[in-house]
């Protein structure tokens, strides 16, 4: 694809801290490259703000290569922007064209509390994962990998379900806030595995305990989560979950 | 864990939707299939007959009681869920996300759901009500008397285009609230397996099309004469 470079206009939430009731901002920015990654243009639009002697736009991001699922902009009306199976951080500029809008929030949800500006505080999702997202193994020398056959299906659909980088875009898609296909692909890739087996109902009955005193809503099978994971986490996790949570609290002793 | 907690949690509550969900998908066939008795074209001799088993047979009368018992779980749960999944994000988006990866109708299950029960408060008043409670005109078949809910049918509909026309609306309302809810019932309940998912899906739309059909062709055929 021909390089080019293209003016923009861009609409940033901007907001001094969680107290604060925010604001959008609108700024001006200049000779962007269509190589540049979106997080990128932010730091030009930074170094900028900086030097006008402004306050930067603090936003999260960290590997910028796409897996460690810190990056979270809700772009135009879409988390992580318009491309498919992406995060903000390999969005690139290609995406846009000369005399552009482009919108940019944070993700909104009671259970993500805005930090500052496009920075929200995820670690609801980190208790979730303590409430029972591990395997209690005693350490040591690791075991042989394949000390313990899988079916190929399984080990693969657990794959795909340990793809996901815990970002939160399928709650920042959700209309109900629904943490549905993180828990869902959380308990998935250890309930297909024979080492997540013994630990499999409290493990749902726990993560789904957790989900619902950190305020995220219930799913509706929308399917906005699938379509917007930059993981292309599938909705069939979620349907695992709901299998896994109510055979867990039918059978429960207790 | 206790059962309350279990039934109570925002995955129980969706069990509890699905599961009154599937029973009503079930109740909409029987009905759907005793009221295609009017089609038989035969002055309704066979619909009162088949209404008549429905009204004084023992097992449907009990069913009737579940019925009822299912449909306001399902509304009550419902709008409660509603409130309770709005109010997890109070601080909305300025671009909404709209159709980018959902269908609308997905997204309006509580206002199709909403406007299921005003149009069965309606539906209700119109047959139910005289059915069970102020009473029908007698029809004789065959020397023997019946109610003529046939006969009530002809009163509601014939001439009343303002009737026919919400009948009409409540059953498109039917069939977008049956388009997501008969496949999210299932995944609802845990589904995942992919050929089954194919299966619920392609019956789903079919269902959510043809049943609805069935429904708005009464009162219209009604209305123009059709059946008399």
């Amino acid at each position: 694809m021909q390089h080019y470079t293209m003016n923009l206009t861009l609409k940033v939430w901007r907001q001094k801290n969680a107290s604060d009731n925010g604001h959008f901002e609108t700024y001006p920015v200049k000779d962007i490259s269509s190589e540049m990654s979106f997080l990128e243009m932010i730091d030009v639009l930074n170094e900028q703000l900086i030097k006008e002697g402004k306050e930067p736009i603090a936003f999260d991001h960290d590997c910028r290569e796409g897996i460690c699922g810190m990056c979270s902009m809700y772009i135009n009306g879409r988390p992580h922007g318009p491309w498919q199976h992406n995060t903000t951080c390999q969005l690139h500029m290609r995406a846009y064209q000369d005399g552009d809008t482009i919108v940019v929030e944070p993700w909104r949800a009671n259970a993500f509390p805005v930090i500052k500006d496009l920075m929200v505080d995820r670690s609801a999702f980190d208790r979730i994962i303590q409430a029972g997202g591990y395997i209690s193994v005693n350490t040591g020398n690791a075991v042989d990998a394949n000390a313990t056959p899988i079916e190929k299906d399984k080990a693969d659909d657990a794959f795909a379900a340990a793809a996901c980088i815990g970002c939160g875009a399928c709650v920042a898609a959700c209309k109900n806030s629904s943490a549905m296909l993180f828990v869902g692909a959380k308990v998935s890739h250890l309930a297909l595995l024979p080492q997540g087996s013994p630990e499999r109902k409290n493990r749902a009955l726990n993560m789904v305990a957790q989900m619902d005193k950190e305020g995220f809503g219930a799913c509706t099978n929308t399917g906005a989560c699938e379509a917007v994971c930059p993981k292309g986490i599938s909705i069939e996790n979620i349907a695992r979950l709901n299998r896994e949570y109510m055979m867990a609290g039918l059978s429960d002793d207790k | 864990m206790k059962w309350s907690e279990l039934f109570t949690s925002s995955v129980g509550k969706k069990w509890i939707m699905g599961l009154t969900g599937i029973f009503l998908i079930l109740f909409l066939i029987v009905h759907v299939g005793l009221n295609a008795c009017i089609f038989a074209m035969d002055g309704g001799v066979m619909f009162n007959k088949a209404a008549h088993f429905m009204g004084s047979n023992a097992v449907p009368r009990i069913l009737e009681i579940g019925l009822f018992a299912g449909i306001i779980l399902h509304i009550v749960q419902g709008w409660l869920l509603e409130l309770s999944n709005r109010s997890a994000r109070k601080k909305g988006y300025a671009v909404p996300m709209g159709n980018k990866g959902s269908k609308w109708y997905s997204r309006s299950m509580g206002l199709l759901g909403t406007l299921l029960f005003l149009f069965l408060v309606m539906h209700i008043a119109h047959f139910w009500v005289p059915s069970r409670i102020t009473g029908l005109d007698p029809v004789m078949i065959d020397g023997k008397e019946y109610h003529n809910l046939f006969g009530e049918m002809l009163q509601v509909f014939q001439g009343n285009l303002v009737v026919v026309i919400l009948y009409v609306l409540g059953c498109f309302a039917l069939a977008w609230h049956l388009l997501h809810g008969f496949q999210s019932a299932f995944r609802t309940l845990g589904l995942t397996n992919g050929r089954y998912i194919a299966l619920v899906e392609s019956v789903g739309i079919l269902f959510s099309v043809l049943v609805p059909l069935v429904f708005a062709l009464m009162p219209v055929s009604m209305y123009l004469g059709w059946i008399k």
